[in-house]
């Protein structure tokens, strides 16, 4: 065994030498390859942002002969378009019914998060996989009956439908907040409590603060959820253009009058834009937050 | 019936001796139920009744105004005898989850992998794939219509540049279309992506340095070691990925809108449900659909599920045992 082992060892000794040797190339040569295959792919995932962008600023006589530059640059489209469409209303609709909705969703899902993670009571793992089945859940089956209590409540058309469920707790919501208030070491609560602290207190007081990047995660989930709805704004405010989100608006777009194809995508573009500064801002929420929700748990 | 008790006070407190301020440990059942309250209403009067009550309604014939009449298995039995468009939407749903699910795990973890490897830099590369799967549905879909239309969307052009002769006409051709939405969806791949990614750096470092040492090549240390440590997050993918593509409706809805769709190429199943319920008013027929949806999924989950053993590698045990 010895002798294999030194034998070995030689072997790996040579070995190390000439990688010594060619390390620096090598090294070269990987960084290359990598960096070629990672722009590549840029290129390819950054391609049709930029066909967007630079269709919007084409007029229309341009916009249908595939080119791939602005010639000239008509900066004008992104002043026509809240003109020719109510685009400024949608943006409104769909900023208000957002706003509220991740404010709902906020309020509604810490408290349940909360007593899931930080207290210990009977009935406490049922209830977690009860949130948790219901995330599998397809919304097809609850769907109609659900539009069918809205449409007796006199619900439809208006945002109702869309805000109200928001403020009865996300299950996705609980589930992210929940694996982050179990990782916040117990000691503190009890620290807290000993003080006489109330759970109440203890909550909103210790452990929101602490759990702030997880809550600004299901915030900006929650935000991009409804901004980013189609389906929802279908079933309740289709009826009535005067409550149109971008989303149903911008799909309308082909259909209304005075409007150029090209300008579809002035809207498109408008519509990505918040969503895109946004993530420059909150990055490091965002992949934190996805993370948070993968199979880590 | 032993009361539950904090885990704090568990710790300290036994039977007869000296108790510290037992007011403050005992279980806050107030507290527990007023936190809870919002969540209870919402699963009562949004999952648990309208689960029961679309159940009821899949027997019976409801058109929103007339109150619900019993049929018994009537609408069962069109779906699966008299309704055509029934069984295009769950071919075309079946097509495109073959395809679209093991080509997202794949390209999921192709660019997750190659996001690990340089030194410096990766975060711009992570912002930019990451990117896309933020942009709404909408928006991203006329997108896609309309720079892959052949008469006057550049991409054709540019595939033309790089030498293939006749490209597709995507969303304007029955053939080519769900390879339209195929490649939206791959677009979008940045959520997916990040999960593989963080997969993908727990995988301990003295793996790869052993199995240097015993001389495995580049693409045996990916075969032996990264995938088995990924597979629970490809299995879990591939879950979510069932049940999402059984729901997968936006996008198909808007790009079908806009370029007249007319053979139904891209009819899936959540577009049957939709159209029976809401511009056919068939609400019976619609919630019937919507439960074989739910059994279709849930066999589907079960049947990935039982074939874990054989696949799936847990280092730390099993998340569903």
């Amino acid at each position: 065994m010895s002798i294999y082992a030194s034998e070995k060892l030689a072997e790996i000794d040579e070995q190390s030498r000439k990688a010594r040797r060619s390390k620096k190339w090598n090294n070269f040569l990987h960084m290359v390859g990598n960096h070629s295959v990672l722009i590549a792919l840029s290129a390819i995932f950054i391609l049709p942002l930029y066909l967007v962008i630079v269709i919007s600023l084409m007029n229309k006589g341009q916009a249908e002969t595939r080119s791939l530059w602005p010639h000239p640059f008509v900066w004008h489209n992104y002043l026509e378009v809240f003109t020719a469409v109510p685009f400024l209303k949608w943006t409104l609709n769909t900023l208000f019914v957002s706003v509220v909705g991740t404010i709902g969703t906020v309020v509604s899902s810490v408290p349940p998060a909360y007593v899931l993670s930080r207290l210990q009571w009977k009935g406490r793992q049922t209830t977690f996989l009860v949130i948790l089945s219901t995330m599998m859940l397809p919304g097809q089956v609850t769907m109609i009956p659900v539009y069918i209590i809205f449409s007796k409540l006199h619900w439809i058309p208006s945002f109702l439908p869309l805000i109200v469920p928001s403020f009865f707790a996300s299950a996705f919501s609980i589930f992210l907040l929940r694996q982050f208030f179990t990782s916040i070491p117990d000691e503190i609560s009890d620290a807290a409590r000993i003080d006489g602290c109330s759970e109440f207190k203890l909550m909103m007081r210790i452990i929101v603060p602490l759990a702030k990047p997880a809550i600004s995660a299901i915030a900006l989930f929650a935000f991009l959820g409804s901004w980013n709805d189609f389906f929802g704004p279908l079933l309740y405010i289709v009826e009535n253009e005067n409550l149109w989100t971008l989303g149903i608006g911008l799909n309308a777009f082909q259909g209304l009058h005075h409007v150029n194809t090209n300008m579809m995508m002035t809207a498109s573009a408008l519509f990505m834009a918040p969503v895109i500064i946004i993530f420059f801002f909150s990055q490091k929420v965002f992949i934190e937050g996805v993370t948070l929700t993968g199979v880590k748990g | 019936m032993s009361l539950p008790r904090l885990r704090a006070a568990a710790s300290f407190t036994k039977k007869g001796a000296a108790a510290p301020p037992r007011k403050k440990l005992k279980v806050p059942r107030l507290f527990i139920f007023l936190c809870l309250s919002p969540w209870l209403f919402g699963i009562i009067f949004f999952t648990a009744y309208p689960m029961v009550s679309s159940f009821y309604q899949s027997f019976t014939k409801f058109n929103l105004i007339e109150s619900p009449k019993w049929v018994g298995l009537d609408n069962f039995h069109r779906m699966f005898f008299e309704d055509d468009d029934f069984w295009k939407a769950l071919k075309n749903t079946i097509w495109i989850s073959a395809i679209s699910i093991p080509l997202r795990i794949t390209f999921a973890i192709f660019t997750a992998w190659v996001l690990t490897k340089p030194k410096r830099g990766s975060s711009i590369y992570r912002t930019i794939f990451f990117l896309p799967s933020m942009v709404p549905a909408v928006a991203g879909t006329m997108a896609f219509t309309y720079i892959f239309n052949p008469a006057y969307g550049p991409v054709n052009k540019l595939l033309e540049a790089i030498g293939i002769k006749e490209p597709p006409f995507w969303f304007l051709d029955p053939q080519w279309s769900k390879w339209g939405l195929i490649l939206l969806g791959l677009w979008g791949i940045g959520d997916t992506m990040i999960i593989f990614l963080a997969g993908l750096l727990d995988v301990p470092k003295s793996l790869y340095e052993a199995a240097e040492l015993e001389g495995a090549s580049g693409w045996q240390s990916f075969r032996y070691i990264t995938l088995p440590m990924m597979t629970p997050v490809i299995f879990f993918s591939g879950v979510t990925g069932v049940i999402g593509s059984f729901q997968y409706f936006t996008q198909a809805y808007v790009a079908s809108g806009q370029v007249n769709d007319y053979s139904h190429s891209m009819y899936f199943y959540a577009t049957h449900i939709y159209f029976s319920a809401f511009k056919a008013y068939e609400m019976g027929y619609a919630s019937a659909l919507a439960w074989v949806l739910l059994v279709i999924t849930l066999l589907c989950t079960l049947v990935i599920l039982k074939t874990q053993k054989r696949w799936v590698h847990y280092p730390n045990g099993s998340l569903f045992k």
